[in-house]
């Protein structure tokens, strides 16, 4: 489970393959991550009822749902708003009300008008607070403008910001906007400044949750599966006890660990991506029909509250 | 121009383009870049001034075609969409896509003999 290599290791791409088709529950005491296994969604709710009678609450759970990209209709899923539609109905089924979903980005496939709405639509039926961060596909109108008028309101450059919840630090950055050639993600100066004067004065015991599209870590740089400036932000967060980051991007789990940060990646709602390395790009992994939806789902992050520990559980469309 | 198009197509593009344009100053070429992959096939390309560029996607993900310094810059280009762009000055032009940019590509335009 821990891997201190920049680079993904043979033997996480091997996990991942195998968590690809399940759910992992894992938690964090005092740093030191224990997997609980592979568990399949009902054993992992059983899991988490278990945990909140012995605790006696269940502190803070909010759920991820990252890469929807409404408006994809080729051959690696053709209906990308059916399976968004069936994370939607899976998430409004879970019997304790999450407080509230983030979206890591690519909410859309082009950014038009009419994916936003669809997206909107289906979203808003979970009837949760949502908190987005766009990927690269949400913003490719020039000025980000409709990205901006819709989530970007109160927000700062192209639409970063800060939020608390239960005592947990919460930061969504952008790191696919104003990218150079030959680079990958990347935060920029501005946002970096934030970061640095956004943490100042916070007690080092204060959790803190960041998210954002491209992971900021090195999966794969060849395929630019990675943020550039991103050693720079994680140096502001190392005197914290306990930083989880939150991507999407690379449509597949995978996790990391180092010393106080754990780095975690979603599944996306619409089609799978291969692991780094294995295909010739990035692009749509076409599967077998039956296979598909055991490569899509969601996430879902629990706090327990005095215990310094967390629990990402990831629930595939079907397991 | 057809012919020239056709000819353009295959395997050795920029060469067949550089002839073309050499043998026949007075007509422009057109050249075919490929996005194929998350690459721009070819990579390199030597062209005429005069002559034209267009790029096609033929990825399940859209791309842009980018120029480093903004001389030309694509939409979005979804799976099959073409982008062009006509070369009237010599010089290196480095671009990349904007939402994948580890993928770069060069146009390298001569004058052509006309000029």
């Amino acid at each position: 489970m821990t891997d201190h290599n920049d680079g993904p290791s043979r033997r996480t791409v091997l996990e991942c393959m195998t968590w690809a088709g399940t759910g992992v529950l894992w938690t964090i005491s005092g740093g030191v991550p224990h997997s609980l296994g592979l568990v399949d969604e009902a054993k992992a709710s059983e899991a988490m009822a278990v945990d909140a009678k012995s605790t006696g609450a269940l502190g803070l759970t909010f759920l991820q749902i990252s890469d929807s990209h409404m408006g994809f209709d080729k051959p690696a899923n053709p209906n990308a708003k059916g399976t968004l539609e069936e994370a939607i109905t899976r998430i409004k089924a879970i019997p304790q009300k999450p407080a509230f979903m983030i979206h890591t980005g690519d909410i859309t496939h082009l950014s038009k008008e009419s994916e936003f709405d669809d997206a909107e639509k289906i979203i808003s039926q979970a009837k949760l607070d949502v908190h987005y961060v766009p990927g690269e596909h949400d913003i490719i109108d020039p000025d980000i403008k409709i990205y901006k008028e819709r989530y970007g309101r109160g927000t700062k450059g192209s639409g970063y910001y800060s939020f608390d919840a239960n005592g947990v630090h919460f930061l969504g950055l952008v790191n696919v906007a104003n990218l150079k050639g030959g680079g990958m993600g990347s935060l920029g100066d501005e946002q970096l400044e934030w970061i640095e004067d956004d943490l100042k004065g916070r007690s080092a015991s204060t959790p803190i949750v960041v998210f954002a599209h491209i992971p900021l870590w090195s999966v794969y740089p060849a395929w630019g599966w990675g943020t550039e400036d991103s050693a720079r932000a994680l140096g502001y967060m190392k005197r914290f006890g306990s930083v989880t980051v939150l991507n999407g991007h690379i449509h597949q789990i995978m996790q990391k660990v180092e010393g106080n940060v754990t780095f975690h990646t979603a599944l996306s709602t619409a089609f799978p991506q291969p692991a780094p390395g294995t295909a010739p790009s990035a692009g749509p992994m076409k599967v077998p029909a039956e296979q598909l939806r055991k490569m899509l789902g969601t996430a879902s992050v629990t706090f327990k509250q005095g215990e310094q520990r967390l629990a990402i559980i990831d629930t595939p469309l079907q397991s | 121009m057809s012919f020239a198009r056709t000819l353009a197509i295959g395997a050795m593009t920029g060469l067949v383009a550089a002839f073309i344009a050499a043998a026949s100053p007075a007509q422009a070429a057109d050249v075919e870049v490929k996005i194929d992959n998350f690459t721009f096939n070819p990579q390199q390309i030597t062209v005429k001034t005069g002559d034209t560029v267009t790029w096609t996607n033929h990825d399940d993900i859209p791309h842009t075609v980018t120029s480093k310094t903004m001389v030309f810059r694509s939409k979005a280009m979804d799976t099959d969409d073409k982008f062009s762009f006509t070369f009237v000055t010599p010089g290196k032009y480095d671009y990349f896509c904007s939402l994948h940019p580890h993928m770069t590509g060069l146009i390298v335009v001569e004058a052509s003999a006309g000029k």
